[in-house]
């Protein structure tokens, strides 16, 4: 078990060098490649009209006169080691891991997201307790039941969630219940704050964002139930005179769900990566709106923090699953 | 619902019986089970009748989709439950221990099931859930139909797998389905079968997926069993060497329904349809040279939505046209005393079958 | 500028986000003219905060609420850009000058601020010399002086390398302001020596040119007194000392501002800024359409002052109700196509008059989102800027051009056809449908021109901004978009006009304009001491712009601002791009 821990933390610290080293190559490498001078990628990151002297002055600050593979590796060693930053009048030590400064605006990014990511977590967890609730029960009603009007609904509901975009279904949950009929708050506040004002305000959000997701796994629940209410042990569940409940929660749903939770597991580790239209729609100040940001501002040291912290939970994702997987199935064994 | 008695009925009920009086242990009259389709409606079971005492052992023989399985799964009211349940149509009798299923409440039922009728199936790895082990999954057996803590349950479960001869129950019952090997897996399918002691078991091909050696254990084990609880078996296979092995009586079924009844004995020594001899025919036997083909029966099983007219097995049968006329094509014979305890539906002359018989099949035999 | 990406003093992002159906837009128009019929309704009217305060008040307490889509550069007044951080800064910051809170076009007039007077010119407009009110303070209740005014200028303009998102302008007229290394590196008491403080009340600016505008330049933040001991540089806008009537109680990077009464600050030395509200809160990275619900509810203001979004827009205009509380308003800015002049066969003034009579400005400025967007444009200065002189040399049918006169031109030229290219920035869906119906309208006289996309971040730094790169794809004209840093015939065109703004990358001067004439009356007009003169060389200039056709102009920008129920003393003022002046916003709600 510990060999199997090291090992996959070694592949998950490699695969996360590759996802920065990527990263990297997209945002810097590619542009210098299709003949980006470093004195216009400076130029990006300064006022307006600069003089040789600004762009100099800039270049050096942020290193961009250095080969970019020692920009690369002076990036790498921030997040190992920590790395000192020129702040003007004083200079200012950035603890590992240090993700650097903003190019744009000079703000230490690793604050940023330490500060985004309550936000972002409360908006994967509210959505994802709801999604996994609501899609999970309609899922089951309507195996049950198949063609039936519930069935119907559901899956009506479901395509519906799964084919409306997120900027629709949001901008219109933010209409209605934070416009229209007032009952929901705005202003995001953290959970130690105030729990029940935080979940008043995530609310719409987390509805929205629920239900593209519950969309997915009624589907995934249906079609898992009616292949696992099929199988051969659910005939043996009921030879033994056991109640229909019981049947289709300890034997059926229990066999349905171990895949269920796999996709759950993947999702949740990609949603703390930041769900990026919600957070913009429900002008929540989250890790995907920091990305976005970013990404528009071709400001690096964000780009790659943010990237790296949503493989990060992936990775995360991905290894809890397998353990989890491993304890949902003995026929699972890990090695 | 009042408790029940171990007789099946309910308490201060009157123990009803079967309309005529016949006091057989399971009775099933003209039992038929259609399932309606898009295609159009599936005559699995038409019109199939037999009785069975306690202690004895019913076999129902036959090809894949004649019927025995669907026959089985009406008997422990299995088909009604799940999402199917509502298309299946049921008419008919099934009496057991004095009580009719097919008209009774879902959940009378679901008492009987696993306490006075317990059922192992074909595949035991299917057919028990891989995510619970043995033990719980015995344990869970036992506790719907015993009102006792896990640990008594726990301890019936070991001595449920001491019984079926697996070594050291007390580890075993927690080992997973999987780490079991597949007659192991049988044997444990039957312990949870037997735990609450049925009266009624029924085996459905419980040894066709396991190997040569361990079908003779377990159908030993279920013979032993058998004497044991004093339990009636039915046990359905299409294997004929299982049934004279362990068989009292004999039921074939073609195409939904039963073509020739009879003990064992009649069935093997004067068999009187021309199916039968077709089984027989097919059957291999130990003491037969092997270069010997096995002749199996010509053609293919008849298809349920559009039953052939007549004799249902006029297409495959080779004497279909020894009746005079087209009567094989146009009537449906029906079950006729072919001998004491022996029925058979067949248009041919009881002279024509002799013949037949002894002239030309058994001395293939 | 528009140059550098989307950070300029007077854009705000550009966002013009129009707007699928121009159609739609254009029947609302028609459909909901100028006159408010508000009977009984409080609201002031259609375009009131344009022609005067609306909502006049001196009414205290209450919350102001900004709210904007976007994150700005920051808010060190050292280290911004944008139009809307010069409005809203001073409510923390006081610059030297800056402007008087007015409707449009008065708006433009500079007034001091941190200075008790305006600059005291010397030396044929070579040395400026200001006088700082007396009684100053910052919010810890130190005494500002002239040093920190200084200083302020020193790390803003000098230390690039980690402030480097304002504008350097200081830099390039200061006396040896291309030697001093800026507060960080030369850690010398004495600092620039071209910027004087005989004592803490006097700032003597010496120049290395004469430049009679110079009262502009120390209207920006730039000039807000930065206490050198509390300077800690990039981390400065965390820490901001305040020196107006509003101090930071709480800053959250890229999130909120809340800002408080700042209780050392005195109102007898300020005659401009009134707090009125207890409270002001800035809110960014709200959703657009958000903002636009706020602005309508009467909860906010919108912070960047582009106007609402397109769907908020139709709806707005069709009702003639909400119409009477919005303000469509100049931005200062000009939409135009450059013509590149050393691109052949654009090197020759004729075909450059070709395509000026070619284009269809009406299906431009239809593309560009009708009317309420900008009118039809045909000077390089637009109204709203000191110097603009009505004009139209290629006057064509209607403004839909004329084929006939092309084709004449063409003639001239020594053309039947011309094969170039235009480009667009791809992320600015409307310059994406002008750049279309330009194509269109060149097709008819029989130049072929294709579009070429590039994003709007790297469309100065890379694409259009790179004269090389522009020769080699044959790229002959530009969509571009402009705004001044300052309100005068000189902050518009020195930038877009001048052989001096011409680079290897990051030019502004798309049309690669390199005219004496034009040259020496730029630098003649920034000498001259008159403003009239100085506004009528302006107007020269313009003409002789459009006389050597170096830019086809499209459309004088317009915003759509909806006027918020329940704040005072709104006023829509040209120095900020039509923005209401933040200085003395107030609210009647507790």
């Amino acid at each position: 078990m510990i060999s199997y821990i090291l090992r996959r933390t070694l592949a998950a610290v490699i695969l996360l060098l590759v996802v920065t080293a990527v990263t990297f190559a997209i945002f810097f490498l590619l542009p210098r490649l299709a003949g980006q001078t470093a004195d216009q990628l400076a130029q990006q990151y300064i006022g307006k009209s600069p003089t040789q002297a600004d762009i100099e002055a800039v270049k050096q600050n942020l290193g961009l006169d250095q080969p970019v593979y020692v920009q690369y590796w002076d990036f790498i060693k921030g997040i190992v080691s920590g790395a000192t930053y020129d702040l003007g009048p004083t200079t200012a030590h950035c603890s590992a891991p240090c993700f650097g400064y903003s190019f744009k605006t000079h703000v230490e990014v690793w604050p940023q997201l330490t500060d985004r990511l309550p936000v972002t977590v409360s908006l994967a967890a509210g959505a994802a307790v709801l999604w996994l609730v609501g899609g999970v029960t309609a899922g089951v009603i309507s195996a049950l039941k198949p063609r039936s009007f519930a069935d119907r609904t559901f899956m009506g509901i479901a395509l519906a969630g799964v084919s409306l975009p997120m900027f629709f279904t949001g901008q219109l949950a933010l209409f209605l219940f934070t416009f229209q009929w007032p009952i929901f708050g705005r202003e995001y506040v953290p959970f130690t704050e105030n729990p029940s004002q935080w979940a008043n305000t995530l609310f719409p959000a987390w509805c929205s964002l629920a239900l593209l997701y519950s969309a997915i796994y009624a589907r995934l629940t249906r079609s898992g139930m009616l292949e696992t209410m099929n199988e051969d042990f659910i005939r043996s569940a009921r030879a033994k005179g056991l109640r229909e409940r019981k049947v289709v929660v300890r034997h059926g749903l229990r066999a349905a769900l171990t895949p269920i939770i796999t996709v759950f597991g993947m999702d949740l580790g990609l949603l703390l990566g930041g769900a990026v239209i919600t957070e913009t729609v429900f002008s929540l100040h989250g890790i995907g709106e920091y990305a976005v940001q970013s990404i528009r501002d071709n400001d690096l040291p964000p780009i790659l923090g943010v990237t790296l912290l949503a493989a990060f939970f992936v990775v995360l994702a991905n290894f809890l699953v397998d353990l989890l997987y491993a304890a949902a199935d003995p026929r699972v064994r890990i090695s | 619902m009042t408790e029940l008695s171990k007789t099946g009925a309910a308490v201060g009920e009157p123990v009803k019986g079967p309309s005529d009086g016949s006091t057989a242990f399971l009775d099933v009259r003209d039992l038929k089970v259609h399932f309606p389709t898009d295609d159009g409606l599936v005559k699995s079971v038409d019109g199939l009748s037999f009785s069975l005492e306690k202690g004895k052992t019913l076999c129902i023989v036959g090809e894949s989709g004649s019927g025995k399985s669907v026959t089985s799964l009406a008997v422990m009211g299995l088909h009604r439950l799940g999402a199917r349940g509502k298309n299946v149509r049921m008419s008919g009798e099934i009496w057991l221990g004095g009580k009719e299923l097919i008209s009774a409440e879902p959940d009378e039922v679901r008492r009987l099931r696993g306490r006075e009728m317990a059922m192992i199936f074909q595949d035991p790895l299917s057919a028990m859930h891989p995510y619970y082990t043995i033990g719980s999954q015995i344990v869970e057996a036992y506790r719907v139909h015993h009102d006792v803590n896990k640990k008594t349950a726990r301890k019936r479960a070991i001595e449920m797998l001491d019984r079926v001869g697996i070594p050291e129950p007390g580890k075993r019952v927690d080992n997973y389905p999987h780490e079991f090997s597949g007659g192991m897996r049988q044997r444990a399918m039957i312990a949870m079968a037997l735990v609450n002691n049925p009266e009624l078991l029924i085996a459905d091909e419980p040894t066709t997926a396991l190997d040569v050696t361990v079908q003779a254990q377990i159908l030993d084990l279920i013979r032993d069993l058998q004497k044991e609880f004093g339990s009636a078996v039915v046990l359905i296979t299409h294997d004929l060497g299982v049934v004279a092995e362990i068989a009292d009586d004999v039921l074939v079924m073609y195409g939904g329904r039963c073509v020739e009844r009879g003990s064992v004995d009649d069935v093997f020594e004067r068999p009187q349809h021309p199916y039968t001899w077709g089984l027989l025919g097919s059957m291999p036997r130990i003491d037969r040279e092997t270069s010997e083909r096995l002749i199996p029966v010509k053609g293919q099983p008849p298809s349920l939505i559009n039953v052939p007219s007549g004799c249902a097995f006029h297409p495959r049968c080779p004497y279909a046209d020894i009746p005079k006329g087209d009567v094989t094509r146009t009537v449906r014979p029906e079950l006729q005393p072919v001998g004491s305890g022996h029925f058979s539906a067949c248009h041919l002359s009881a002279e024509d079958r002799t013949r037949i018989w002894t002239e030309e099949i058994a001395p293939k035999l | 500028m528009e140059g550098k990406q989307t950070i300029m003093r007077r854009s705000t992002l550009a966002a013009v986000a129009v707007v699928g159906s121009a159609s739609l837009l254009l029947s609302a128009c028609s459909k909901a003219d100028d006159k408010s019929d508000n009977n009984g309704s409080k609201s002031a009217g259609a375009n009131a905060a344009t022609k005067d305060v609306v909502n006049a008040s001196t009414q205290k307490g209450g919350t102001v609420t900004y709210e904007y889509s976007d994150v700005p550069d920051s808010f060190d007044p050292g280290n911004t850009y944008y139009a809307y951080m010069y409005n809203l800064s001073r409510l923390y910051a006081r610059p030297l000058m800056t402007f008087k809170p007015g409707a449009g076009e008065s708006g433009n007039e500079l007034v001091p601020d941190l200075a008790s007077a305006p600059g005291e010119p010397s030396d044929g407009g070579k040395t400026w010399t200001y006088k700082l009110r007396p009684g100053l303070k910052y919010e810890d209740g130190t005494p500002i002086t002239a040093k920190d005014v200084k200083y302020a200028v020193e790390r803003s303009n000098f230390a690039r390398d980690v402030l480097s998102l304002g504008p350097s302008y200081f830099q390039q007229f200061l006396e040896g302001g291309d030697k001093y290394k800026g507060p960080y590196k030369d850690k010398s008491d004495k600092g620039i020596s071209s910027i004087q403080t005989p004592d803490d009340n006097t700032i003597v600016f010496k120049l290395n040119r004469a430049f009679q505008e110079f009262d502009y330049l120390v209207a920006t933040p730039q000039t807000a007194p930065v206490p050198k001991a509390k300077d800690t540089g990039v981390d400065y806008v965390k820490k901001i000392v305040s020196s107006g009537s509003y101090k930071f109680e709480s800053y959250q990077e890229g999130k909120e501002a809340v800002l408080v009464r700042n209780e050392n600050w005195d109102a007898k030395t300020d005659p401009l800024r009134k707090q009125y509200p207890d409270k002001v809160v800035v809110k960014l990275k709200v959703n657009a359409e958000t903002i636009d619900q706020d602005v309508m509810a009467g909860k906010a203001i919108d912070l960047g002052g582009t106007g609402v979004q397109a769907a908020t827009q139709a709806k707005v205009v069709n009702s003639s109700d909400q119409k009477a509380n919005t303000d469509n308003t100049y931005g200062g800015r000009l939409v135009y196509m450059a013509i590149n002049t050393k691109l052949a066969p654009f090197d020759k003034v004729e075909c450059r008059k070709a395509v000026e009579f070619a284009v269809n400005k009406v299906s431009v400025q239809t593309a560009l989102g009708g009317p309420i967007r900008g009118d039809i444009a045909s000077t390089v200065l637009p109204p709203d800027i000191p110097g603009y002189q009505k004009s139209d040399l290629y006057a064509t049918p209607g403004n839909k051009g004329d084929v006939a006169k092309a084709k004449e031109q063409l003639k001239a030229c020594g053309k039947t056809s011309i094969d170039t290219n235009i480009s667009a920035r791809s992320d600015r869906p409307a310059e994406i449908d002008a750049a279309t119906a330009i194509i269109d309208s060149l097709k008819k006289v029989g130049i072929n021109a294709s579009l070429k996309q590039f994003p709007s971040g790297k469309y100065f730094t890379d694409a259009a901004g790179v004269p090389k790169f522009n020769k080699k794809q044959n790229i002959g004209l530009h969509m571009m978009q402009w705004g001044a840093d300052w309100p005068s015939g000189y902050g518009f065109l020195q930038q877009i006009l001048h052989s001096d703004a011409i680079g290897d990358s990051g030019n502004t001067n798309l049309s690669q304009l390199d005219n004496k004439d034009v040259d020496s009356l730029l630098e003649k007009a920034i000498a001259s001491q008159d403003q009239g003169e100085r506004d009528g060389l302006y107007a020269e200039i313009d003409k002789k712009a459009m006389e050597e056709a170096a830019l086809v102009p499209l459309t004088y920008f317009k915003v759509l601002l909806y006027r918020p129920a329940g704040f005072t003393n709104l006023v829509s003022t040209a120095a900020f791009s039509g923005q209401y002046d933040y200085l003395n916003i107030g609210t009647t709600k507790k």
